[in-house]
Order: structure tokens, then C-alpha cells, then sequence
């Protein structure tokens, strides 16, 4: 029944804290079994998005629908059908891990024993085993997400929803919950993360919606996302500020799109495809136009320059971050 | 990679109507379980909130103790014991408060809604299971009357009443705690509460006899719910009381009732809406 509807499926969302507009006709169709990307700066309204698809927010206008239920209609149908991984590790730090996902296992409603093998299932399957029985508060960041992750998915839900899952994670504790979200999605969960990174939606999704002031302003593979801003750029930072022509001439011969100059900066880039063969070249025609070069390298594109890109300004300018996505609890 | 044991939602028994009451009860249970684990794990806690009704013991009962002076007459130590009871359940809002805030901003609060649980069960839960905690406290601070000397002279129905209105006083001051609780923006805030905490159970009979206070200070500490409860216990266990002629304190019995079910029917509702409003 639910096989021929997206696992995630929003339109028009609207959603308005005071003068804030956190989301502003916000529209999405996340496909089954894959690992969904909702990429933006801070105050774009991921946040305010995955609270109202986890039935938490109720939206002032527009509707959503999770796994095949309306959220606001069947608010008890969808809880049953998702997880949901927040922003902090949502677990209780006075309880030990096992005693965590037994409460949990309970409140989902298996039964005392259900929930007691449940418990050591995922405890095992995210690495806890030998840490069980201590209390939480002794846990590393990286194991209470892992935790908050396992306590998610007490009920393999249909949909997962992460919400900036690896922010404030050393990148040990980042590459934990990679390896835990691919075995989910292969299992067959669809996942739907929020992410202020651009690599990890790069690593992780198959699709990413990239949001800004409230709406997705572009949906596509990551593949189809960085041709369009042209993949992995080149970077010239010359010695003086004169010389920034000579080096734009240099760098437009070798780019299908137009360089960018950073005055300021003394800083030249441009989208190249063919990352070796335009790093030589340019190279060699600075030196022989007798260019003084601070520094030359090739960098992959930064979620700044999807963003200036798609919407002319850059992701730290978005004027109006509402509160409510710092903190979380509305 | 779920694993052939997961189970999921077809699996789950029906959410019907007659299973609704069931879930509401096994599910606070649950949430009731796991403040009783918290007290297990960590039994200091109840030695932290109990430090200082004990500490008053030592410092009423005896540093100023002979300082101080019972209207009516009577042993100020018998007197003092059901004022520091008291204070205790007075305090227990902190507890409550401290508790959901706690929730709330580990995420804890969002997790338990964004389960198919009963909703009600994160309330009642919490209520069910502070009442439990306040009885531990209870059960602590009479020990440590009782090594003082202090007694109940009540009969045993007389001497259940008086711990029956002590955790009725408890109970009311639930619903204020849970809606602070909820107003806090965090842990640290929550902390600030005792400014609020320690006024409203000294300023009452707890320690003094409101009619040894200045007369404005003395009718705000008549009129303290604290206060009636406390009257109300001192005669139930038998100890000192000295009432003063004032119509509250006359009637300190039904006023330990009355108090706590006013306070209850205001900031029960008030609790559950905020409680439902996080959705906003």
C-alpha cells in the first residue's frame, strides 16, 4: 500500500516563528531505500523540516506525508514507522546502554522479552556490546550516537530521520555512523539526514535537496549537483593584486566556466574537470607569464560555492537564522 | 542492516481503543521504572537532596534550637520535624523541574514523542514516579527524626493522614514543577529555581511560628500552603502546633487538602498544555 508512494513526501510546507519564515513553501519527494540528503546552512530550516516529517512541529500550512500517513492525520501510524536520530544523542546518560534500549524497546511497545533480545541485537550490531552495562555518562561521543542511532532503530523503521547526525563528532566518531547508516540503507531503510556538510552528503546520499530560506532550491544526485557547479576547482592566490588578470587569463583557458576573483583575497578559482592536466597547465602559464603565485592547488567544491552558485549569496550571509535551529527544542 | 528479529510496525499489537488505557498504564510504568533505575544508580542523589533537611535538623534542632521558642509552649525539635517534612515535599518541585528540563534538552523529551507511546505516560510518568521518590525522602528524614527523638504521638491512622498530606503537597507542587520545567531553557536555569524554592518553604510555620514574625510577613506565612500542611501534620502527629487565632490556621486540616487540589486543578492544566504545545 504504501510501495507506491514516496517514504517521504512534503508540499508546500510553511512554518513561521514570529517574523521568521523557517520554512517557506517547502516541497520534497524522498524516494524508497536510499539515503536522502538535506543539505544547507544553519537556518535554512532542516531542522524545522525533519521536526515537523517526526510529527514533533505542527506546520502552519501545506501537508506531509511519512511512509504512506499524513503527519498531522495520523500522527501515531507515522511514529510507528520512523526513527529519529536529533541533533544531540537522546539518550539517558544515568541508565546504562542496555538499559536504554530496553526502555525504549518497551515504550515502542515489544514486549519484555522482545524488547530484552532487541536490546542486545543492536547492541552488538553497533559495537556496544562490551560497554552495555555501563552508564552512558562514560560513553564517547561517537558510542552515544551510535546508541542514540540503535535506540532510532528499535523497530527497523521505514524511515530514518537523522538530523545533522556527525556535528561534533571527532572524524573516528563520524565514520562509526557512516558505517551504520550504509548497512541501514542496505537492509532497506531510507534515511533521510540533514547535514551542514557537503562531503558527508557527497559520501552518504543519493540524492541530495539543497535548502535555503526555507525552501529546496535544488534536488539531484551529487553528481548532477557538482557538475553544476563544475566539480573540483582550481585555486591561484597571487602575490599582488595587479597580477589578478594575468592569473583569471591563465585559469579561463583551462575552465568551461567563468573564474571567480576574491580581490581581497588576491584569489583567482574556477570549476575544472580534468584536475591534473589543468593544475600543470596553469601552473606553467604563470610561471611563463612571469606571475608571482603564493600558492596553487585544486580543492573540492564547498557547500559556500553550491550555494553562491544557486542563490547569489553565500550560506554564512542567510540573513535570518531562527532560533529554533540552534537549539532544537522549540 | 536490520536483522531478521527486527521487528517492525505490522508487528505490533493493535492500537485499539480498549488497548489505549493499557498502553497509557504500561507505558508510565515504564517511565516510572526508569526514575527508580535513576534512583538505584545513583543513590547519592537522594543523600544530595536529603543533605540539607538534615543539615536544618542539626542547625534548627540544635544550633539555634535553644534559641528558639514554641508560642503555646512545647519541645522546639518536636515542633521543628514536621516543618522540615515539609520543606521537603515544598523543595520536591525543584527535583521535578530539574528532571524535565533534563529531558528536554538531551532530546530525551523529543525521542519519547516521536514514539508511537502513549503521550499521556511522559506526564503521569514523571508524576508517579517523583511521588515514589518524595516517599524515599520521607522515609529518610523520619529515620533521622526519629534518631533525634522526635515522635509521633498520633495514632496510626492519625500518623498515616499527616504523611498522606505531606505527599499530597508533593503531588500539587508536581504539576508546578513540570510546567517550570518546561519554561526553563536549561539545567543551569533550573538550578536558579531554589531562589525561588527556599523563600517559599521558610517563609512559613516550617521553622517559626508565623505569629513570632512581623504581621505582614506573618499573614504571607499563614497563608503559605506550606504552611497549612505542616499545621495540619503537627497536629496529626501530635507535636506542638502554635496556631495562631487567624481563620487559616484554624482550619489548617481542610486547608491541607484545599491547597494542594487548587494548586492542582491551576497548573495540572497549565502543565499538559504547555506539555502539548511543544509542538508549536
Amino acid at each position: 500500500m504504501t510501495a507506491a508512494r514516496p517514504a517521504v513526501l512534503a508540499k508546500g510546507l510553511q512554518k513561521r516563528y514570529g517574523d521568521v519564515r523557517a520554512l517557506d513553501g517547502f516541497d520534497l519527494a524522498v524516494p524508497h531505500s536510499m539515503v536522502y540528503g538535506l543539505l544547507g546552512p544553519n537556518g535554512a530550516g532542516k531542522t524545522t523540516a525533519v521536526r515537523i516529517l517526526t510529527t514533533l512541529l505542527r506546520p502552519d500550512g501545506g501537508r506531509a506525508e511519512v511512509a504512506g500517513y499524513d503527519v498531522a492525520r495520523w500522527p501515531r501510524m507515522v511514529r510507528r514507522r520512523i526513527g529519529l536520530a536529533g541533533q544531540f544523542a537522546a539518550v539517558d546518560e544515568i541508565l546504562t546502554g542496555r538499559q536504554n534500549l530496553k526502555m525504549f524497546g518497551r515504550l515502542f511497545h515489544l514486549g519484555p522479552g522482545r524488547a530484552g533480545r532487541r536490546a542486545d541485537e543492536l547492541l552488538e550490531q553497533f559495537d556496544l556490546t562490551e560497554a552495555a552495562d555501563k552508564g552512558v555518562k562514560e560513553y564517547s561521543g561517537g558510542m552515544r550516537r551510535r546508541l542514540d542511532l540503535a535506540a532510532s532503530m528499535l523497530l527497523a523503521p521505514q524511515v530514518l530521520f537523522m538530523d545533522e547526525p556527525t556535528t561534533g563528532l571527532d572524524p573516528r566518531g563520524r565514520n562509526e555512523v557512516w558505517v551504520a547508516i550504509r548497512s541501514l540503507v542496505a537492509g532497506g531503510t531510507t534515511v533521510m539526514l540533514t547535514t551542514q556538510y557537503m562531503d558527508e552528503a557527497d559520501q552518504l546520499a543519493g540524492r541530495i535537496a539543497i535548502m535555503d530560506a526555507g525552501r529546496v532550491i535544488a534536488d539531484d544526485t551529487p553528481a548532477a549537483l557538482k557538475s553544476t557547479i563544475g566539480g573540483d576547482q582550481i585555486e591561484v592566490i597571487v602575490r599582488k593584486a595587479t597580477d589578478i588578470p594575468a592569473a583569471m587569463k591563465a585559469v579561463v583557458r583551462l575552465s568551461a566556466a567563468e573564474p571567480t576573483s576574491d580581490d581581497a583575497n588576491r584569489r583567482v578559482h574556477a570549476p575544472v574537470t580534468d584536475r591534473v592536466a589543468a593544475l600543470t597547465e596553469v601552473a606553467r602559464t604563470l610561471q611563463d607569464d612571469g606571475v608571482a603565485v603564493e600558492d596553487i592547488g585544486l580543492r573540492r567544491p564547498t557547500l559556500d560555492e553550491v550555494f553562491l552558485r544557486l542563490t547569489g549569496h553565500r550560506a554564512d550571509e542567510q540573513p535570518d537564522a531562527p532560533a529554533q535551529e540552534e537549539v532544537a527544542t522549540a | 542492516m536490520s536483522t531478521l528479529t527486527a521487528p517492525t510496525a505490522a508487528d505490533l499489537p493493535e492500537l485499539d481503543r480498549e488497548r489505549r488505557f493499557y498502553w497509557a498504564v504500561a507505558d508510565c510504568w515504564t517511565i516510572v521504572r526508569r526514575d527508580l533505575t535513576h534512583l538505584i544508580r545513583q543513590p547519592s542523589n537522594i543523600a544530595w537532596q536529603l543533605g540539607f533537611p538534615i543539615v536544618s535538623v542539626l542547625l534548627f534542632g540544635y544550633v539555634f534550637g535553644s534559641a528558639m521558642t514554641v508560642p503555646g509552649g512545647g519541645d522546639y525539635r518536636e515542633f521543628l520535624m514536621p516543618g522540615l517534612f515539609g520543606m521537603t515535599m515544598a523543595f520536591g518541585f525543584m527535583n521535578t523541574a530539574y528532571a524535565v528540563v533534563l529531558d528536554t534538552s538531551k532530546g530525551v523529551t523529543d525521542r519519547f514523542r516521536s514514539m508511537p507511546m502513549a503521550s499521556s505516560a511522559v506526564v503521569t510518568g514523571r508524576g508517579v514516579g517523583d511521588l515514589v521518590a518524595a516517599t524515599l525522602d520521607l522515609v529518610v528524614l523520619v529515620g533521622t527524626a526519629l534518631v533525634v527523638g522526635w515522635r509521633s504521638d498520633g495514632g496510626m491512622l492519625a500518623t498515616a493522614a499527616a504523611f498522606g498530606l505531606l505527599l499530597l503537597l508533593r503531588f500539587a507542587l508536581i504539576w508546578i514543577g513540570v510546567l517550570l520545567g518546561l519554561m526553563v531553557p536549561n539545567e543551569e536555569a533550573a538550578g536558579n529555581l531554589f531562589a525561588l524554592a527556599f523563600p517559599f518553604a521558610i517563609i512559613s510555620s516550617a521553622f517559626v511560628a508565623p505569629s513570632l514574625m512581623p504581621g505582614w510577613l506573618g499573614t504571607i506565612a499563614v497563608w503559605n500552603p506550606v504552611s497549612s500542611t505542616v499545621t495540619a501534620t503537627r497536629e496529626l502527629f501530635g507535636n506542638p502546633v502554635s496556631s495562631g487565632g487567624t481563620w487559616i490556621e484554624q482550619n489548617a486540616m481542610l486547608m491541607a487538602v484545599v491547597w494542594p487540589l487548587v494548586i492542582t486543578a491551576i497548573f495540572l492544566p497549565l502543565a499538559v498544555r504547555r506539555y502539548q504545545r511543544l509542538n508549536r
